[in-house]
């Protein structure tokens, strides 16, 4: 298969009071065409950094990262869904969804039956003229993963999407979330700090150490799809995130340490 | 019984049960105090009394809420926040009448109504003005002199010159201040270069300014100085708060926008400017107010017609009644007013009304 996203040496180093703070060095991860990886590591590994230059929000200061494009120069790169939903609240759930096509110049109706379609999928469709102030969390995510898939990116970013929504609706939405992946096979690269989410989710676990983040090691999984919440019952997947656990444990002590 | 007045208890905070005798009590002193008997032996100790007297009132009006059925609690809660200001009333309509206050300096609020009337039919021959410019006299004027008619009843009229004058001025200063506040805000190297100027002016109360303005323009009695002092005044608050909104857009807004592929003017036009509305209209809000204020003060000292010159004229020649009139009309106009800004406000910003519940 086809490389799609490629990082080699990525190194992004910020300007402190005290000097230069390293956030990701000699970071290299190879993503293949249609492949969902998830990247876990303790807070403050440098995981939202990798994905922010991913997204093109910033920029390595040494080392390459690139999204290499597909065939279809029209079509985005990437988007991204945000960890703070990050939908306009100005906006109706309907034009949020249909935002990169507005902005793409694509005239109304259309972008607004493409939009509809991803309503539909995301089961709003009863909410396309609410705003987002009129919304629950869950909903506000929905959106904003309705906005990012309605775009159509070669690549879909998903920076911690359902860290700030309660256990129930977080299980629910990320049924949902493989359901239309499953159906779309796009390219995720999909931050969390959950080892269930990312074990249940991805085809690849790649785990960061902090300071500085760096791949420390990688799980290929190979639950079968599709998967539901019964796969979370299998010993498979028990070892699987048991193995995880004990590849993190000393990163997120080390963290804890390096904070105190 | 018992029971329910526990749970209404519970709705106060930081109050633990009353002993029995309070209510009663406090029924009783009010009484009391309503009544002409006890009130002179304690007219040199009234603002004790109008406390104890109001304590009393709540005392009591809380021992109501919990007996009114859920369903009338809305209502419940308009009478009192319209009944709390006509016993105001009516208590200062007996106070003066009996005589505690003086009712020249406070004279009844019956005779402000009376005043207000007045005002509103009659043409002042001696300064040659009417407050809101005698509009039942226009199918006439209109016939018998045409415009010119209709702008002389206007340029008669307190209300109209006071409307025109916070109109046009906050008007002409709001749109810059819009737009150099959203230049200030978007551009570091403006906003490095205007702050500190714009902040010292800002802390300038605009009106110490009105005797530069009335040498600037040619006719320092006219109309220009007065307009321009309004749109000064108005112009920077809505500059540094626009310029403050466009600063606290939160930057998720801004990635959104980018990683969507927005061109600056896309940028602008779809996560700016929207998003820094709220905080645009909080300082037109504030604006407005100020605008108002500035421009009673400018009728105070300089002006032949106006809602300012009114209350001030008044005051002159002593015609008490008229002058809390003419406080009355500066309160109406600063609710129509700030109602024009509301309406404006939620057509423009239709997602900050209140949410439907689901």
């Amino acid at each position: 298969m086809a490389l799609k996203i490629v990082s080699t040496a990525a190194q992004k180093r910020f300007p402190t009071r005290h000097g230069w703070m390293t956030a990701i060095e000699r970071f290299d991860l190879e993503v293949e065409e249609g492949e969902f990886v998830c990247v876990v590591g303790p807070s403050g590994c440098g995981k939202s950094t990798f994905l922010r230059i991913l997204a093109g929000l910033d920029h390595v200061t040494g080392g390459d990262v690139r999204i290499v494009p597909g065939p279809d120069p029209s079509q985005p790169l990437n988007n991204v869904v945000f960890q703070e939903y990050a939908v306009f609240p100005w906006k109706s759930v309907l034009d949020n969804v249909a935002f990169g096509l507005e902005m793409r110049g694509v005239g109304r109706s259309q972008r607004y039956e493409r939009a509809r379609q991803w309503l539909a999928k995301v089961g709003l469709t009863r909410f396309e003229d609410y705003y987002p102030g009129q919304l629950s969390g869950g909903m506000k995510q929905r959106v904003s993963i309705a906005r990012a898939l309605t775009n159509d990116p070669q690549v879909l970013l998903m920076d911690e999407p359902l860290g700030a929504l309660d256990a129930q609706t977080r299980t629910v939405l990320q049924e949902e979330l493989l359901t239309i992946w499953e159906e779309s096979r796009k390219t995720v690269v999909y931050i969390t700090h959950s080892i269930e989410e990312a074990v249940f989710l991805a085809d690849r676990v790649v785990i960061m150490t902090a300071h500085p983040g760096r791949v420390k090691e990688e799980f290929r999984v190979d639950l079968p799809r599709p998967r539901d919440l019964s796969t979370m019952a299998t010993p498979a997947f028990a070892a699987l995130t048991g193995a995880v656990w004990e590849a993190l444990r000393d990163e997120v002590t080390r963290a804890m340490a390096a904070q105190a | 019984m018992s029971a329910a007045k526990g749970g209404a208890r519970e709705r106060v905070p930081g109050r633990g049960p009353l002993p029995g005798w309070v209510v009663p009590g406090s029924i009783l002193l009010l009484v009391a105090a309503s009544s002409q008997v006890v009130f002179p032996l304690w007219e040199r100790a009234w603002l004790l009394f109008v406390g104890v007297a109001f304590v009393c009132l709540v005392l009591v009006v809380q021992e109501v809420e919990p007996r009114v059925p859920m369903r009338h609690r809305g209502l419940y809660g308009k009478a009192l926040a319209f009944g709390f200001p006509v016993v105001l009333l009516l208590t200062w309509e007996w106070l003066s009448t009996s005589g505690v206050l003086n009712a020249r300096w406070f004279p009844p609020p019956s005779q402000i109504a009376v005043a207000l009337w007045e005002l509103t039919i009659t043409y002042d021959r001696f300064n040659r003005t009417s407050l809101i410019g005698r509009p039942w006299l226009l199918p006439e004027r209109l016939a018998s002199d045409g415009w010119a008619g209709a702008v002389a009843l206007a340029n008669e009229s307190h209300v109209w010159a006071t409307l025109s004058r916070v109109g046009f001025g906050f008007a002409i200063g709001a749109a810059p201040g819009i737009v150099i506040g959203m230049v200030m805000g978007l551009n570091r190297t403006v906003r490095m270069m205007l702050d500190a100027t714009m902040s010292a002016f800002y802390v300038l109360p605009k009106i110490a300014i009105f005797p530069i303005l009335m040498l600037v323009f040619a006719n320092p009695f006219g109309e220009g100085p007065k307009i321009a002092v309004v749109a000064i005044s108005a112009f920077f608050l809505v500059a540094i708060s626009t310029m403050a909104g466009v600063q606290g857009i939160d930057e998720v807004y801004l990635e959104a926008g980018r990683n969507f592929g927005a061109n600056r003017w896309q940028m602008f036009r779809h996560v700016i400017l929207p998003a820094a509305l709220p905080i645009v209209f909080s300082g037109l809000r504030l604006a407005l107010g100020t605008a108002l204020i500035v421009i009673v003060a400018v009728e105070f000292v300089r002006a032949d017609r106006g809602v300012g010159f009114l209350i001030f004229y008044n005051w002159q020649v002593l015609v008490t009644p008229r002058m809390y009139a003419a406080l009355v009309v500066v309160m109406g106009l600063g609710v129509l007013l700030t109602s024009i800004l509301q309406l404006i406000e939620r057509r423009v910003m239709p997602w900050r009304r209140t949410p439907d519940p689901r």
